[in-house]
């Protein structure tokens, strides 16, 4: 087990400097002059070149490279002489869109979005493996067809059009909602789950569908197993052969998804997000497409593919914890 | 008191599809004795497994019909509420089967599945069924079972994991063990130690047995009785002496030409030409007359109209043949099968 995790490890660390090169060349590989954008539109090129100098981009790529990277774990200096910029670490760089640190701008966005997708997580996971479950156990009678007509209905619509119809019909039409107004949960917890509760719904809806078909997918393909069989010639309750026995098996794959979905959703939930007004790393990452605001870009990059590699590990780990096949290998 | 432990009665399973129903087993009678082992014999898709399987109510499809009568243990099993006969899986019947690594839960150590088939039916403290499992894999003859309870079955050679199934269907002491081709997947010499250990176990506990398999060299060595089946019917049940001596049908004939003969020198196999008919149109007269080479010697080709009946031609030996007794023995004495005496 233990070897596993080291392996699983490195293979992580070597997974982050890939990706670390790969947003830096993206970086780079914008056709557009980043020393440009520094500026407004009544820039002269003077003004250009001694930002770019200040920012380094005049040096080769190799060595801008090394003073990101350096900027990330212990902070970077813009700049030399009088005009200097001191960026801690973690420095992610500097936005001149928004005048501030790309960091302090993550670490607002960051909780918006984990609080975002962690609850849709819960919800999700709940409903769709319950209902998956139940769907398994009825199989072609009426609840199954019905919860599979459900979840494709939920699977088929676009999370835009749940989210507005919730926002007009909760909010606007029936009132039982202030308008989504965020703010922490620290602060003010009742509003936050005022603002929070429907963006969880229209986020789960869709991905609840989906764990419902996966879960009833694999509850069906277990349950004809040699082993299920084996469980109940053993006499054992058919409850527990199916919570114990069967779910048990039917694990992985449904453990695999959910690691990849929560990752991908804390690395920004665009459409949830923009929909409900919600600050978060989605709406960050496309307001900084669409302002051309490359270090932010980056950034948002980084973290959101950050997530995936550790959601991978973490799910390799979950495997070994579940599959005494693959930890004693 | 009858010695009789499971009484089954013109068992039928029908299963509805698409395509028509499927007659899996076809109004199968027989008995099974305490101590004694009912071999049933038949090649894939003849109903010998499905026919246990609804003796054990193991049968959960929705579209399934099964009729007759099972008497296990002073109950009729059929028609009874699902939950009675679960009380009694893995209690007084338990069952064993082919593939014993896909029988066992890839994901629970051996001890953790032992200990719950105990705990299913007992309330018993963890650590006095950890010592009852011990005991038992110690039986089975399982080398340092301590130490095997905390391993997965995938650490665990083929003969070994049959060895754990042997011990999960047999430590609550049941009264009737079906095993459903237990020995198939096993290497030839492990075959014979884990038959051999069934053989030891039934003597000490006096359970019945109920042997599916294909294998007549298997029959020929645990079997007390025999049922052969062919699409979904038995059509010759004896003692396995007279089985092997005075076989009385063309499909049992069949079966027992096509085990390699030490003793001959002809190196041809006998097979039975043909393949096994579908049991969604069975044909209207005996089940096996269009793979029969026999069919011919009947009259009227009554063979290929008229099912024939299961008729006896001992107190103990019956056979489904519209052959007379007559001719069935010439038969065998041209065919050289069975013992001429």
């Amino acid at each position: 087990m233990f070897p596993y995790i080291i392996r699983r490890f490195m293979l992580m660390i070597f997974m982050l400097f890939v990706l670390s090169v790969v947003t830096f060349l993206l970086f780079n590989a914008v056709p557009t002059d980043p020393a440009m954008l520094t500026c407004g539109k009544t820039c002269t090129p003077q003004i250009v070149e001694a930002n770019r100098i200040r920012l380094g981009l005049d040096q080769p790529l190799p060595v801008q490279y090394f003073e990101w990277i350096k900027g990330i774990f212990v902070g970077r200096t813009y700049g030399s002489g009088t005009q200097t910029f001191e960026c801690h670490a973690p420095c992610l760089g500097y936005s001149f869109k928004n005048g501030e640190e790309v960091t302090v701008m993550i670490k607002q966005a960051l909780p918006v979005t984990v609080y975002l997708a962690l609850g849709a997580f819960v919800l999700w996971m709940i409903f769709g493996i319950a209902s998956g479950i139940y769907a398994a156990n009825r199989k072609g009678k009426w609840q199954d067809r019905g919860i599979m007509a459900i979840t494709l209905i939920g699977y088929s619509l676009p999370v835009f059009l749940i989210g507005l119809m919730l926002l007009l019909f909760v909010i606007v039409r029936a009132n039982w909602l202030p308008y989504p107004d965020y703010v922490s949960p620290l602060e003010n917890p009742i509003q936050f789950f005022q603002t929070m509760i429907l963006p969880w719904i229209s986020l789960a809806i869709l991905y609840a569908a989906y764990y419902t078909r996966l879960t009833r997918s694999q509850m069906l393909e277990t349950m004809s197993e040699d082993y299920i069989r084996t469980a109940r010639a053993k006499g054992l309750p058919e409850k527990r052969v199916v919570r114990k026995h069967a779910f048990r098996a039917g694990l992985t794959p449904i453990v695999t998804s959910a690691g990849m979905d929560l990752a991908g959703l804390l690395g920004g939930a665009v459409i949830t997000e923009y929909v409900f007004s919600l600050p978060g790393l989605g709406r960050l990452a496309i307001d900084a497409v669409k302002d051309y605001d490359l270090p932010t870009i980056t950034a948002t990059t980084l973290v959101a593919a950050t997530f995936i590699i550790i959601a991978n590990i973490v799910v390799d780990i979950l495997y070994a914890a579940i599959d005494p096949r693959v930890r004693l290998s | 008191m009858s010695d009789v432990v499971l009484s089954v009665k013109n068992l039928s399973v029908e299963f509805a599809t698409e395509d028509g129903s499927v007659h899996a087993v076809d109004n199968v009678s027989y008995e099974v004795k305490r101590g004694k082992t009912l071999a049933i014999v038949g090649e894939s898709g003849s109903g010998k497994s499905v026919s246990s399987l609804a003796v054990m109510g193991l049968i959960k499809s929705s579209n399934a019909t099964i009729s007759g009568e099972v008497h296990f243990g002073g109950q009729e099993l059929v028609g009874i509420d699902p939950e009675e006969v679960r009380k009694l899986r893995g209690l007084k019947m338990a069952m064993i089967f082919q593939d014993p690594l896909s029988a066992l839960h890839p994901f629970y150590t051996i001890g953790e599945q032992l200990i719950e088939a105990i705990q299913v039916h007992e309330k018993v403290s963890n650590s006095e069924a950890a010592q009852r499992v011990k005991i038992m894999l110690d039986r089975v003859g399982i080398a340092s079972a301590e130490q095997r309870m905390d391993e997965y079955p995938h650490q665990l050679s083929g003969g070994m994991r049959q060895r754990v199934m042997i011990a999960m269907a047999l430590i609550n002491s049941p009264e009737l063990l079906i095993a459903d081709e237990p020995t198939t997947a096993l290497d030839v010499t492990v075959q014979a130690q884990i038959l051999e250990l069934l053989r030891d176990l039934q003597k000490e506990f006096g359970t019945a047995i109920v042997l599916i398999t294909h294998d007549l060299g298997v029959v020929a060595d645990m079997a007390d009785d025999v049922m052969v089946m062919y699409g979904g019917q038995a059509v010759e049940q004896s003692p396995v002496r007279e089985l092997f001596y005075t076989p009385q049908m063309p499909y049992t004939w069949g079966l027992l030409a096509s085990i390699p003969q030490m003793h001959t020198d002809s190196l041809k196999l006998d097979p039975i030409p043909g393949t096994p008919p579908s049991l969604i149109n069975l044909p209207a007269g005996c089940v096996f007359a269009p793979r029969c080479a026999h069919r011919n010697s009947v009259p009227d080709g009554l063979c290929l109209t008229t099912r024939p009946e299961l008729t006896t031609v001992s107190s103990e030996h019956a056979a489904r043949c519209h052959l007379s007794v007559e001719q069935r023995s010439e038969i065998r004495i041209s065919r050289n099968i069975g013992k001429v005496d």
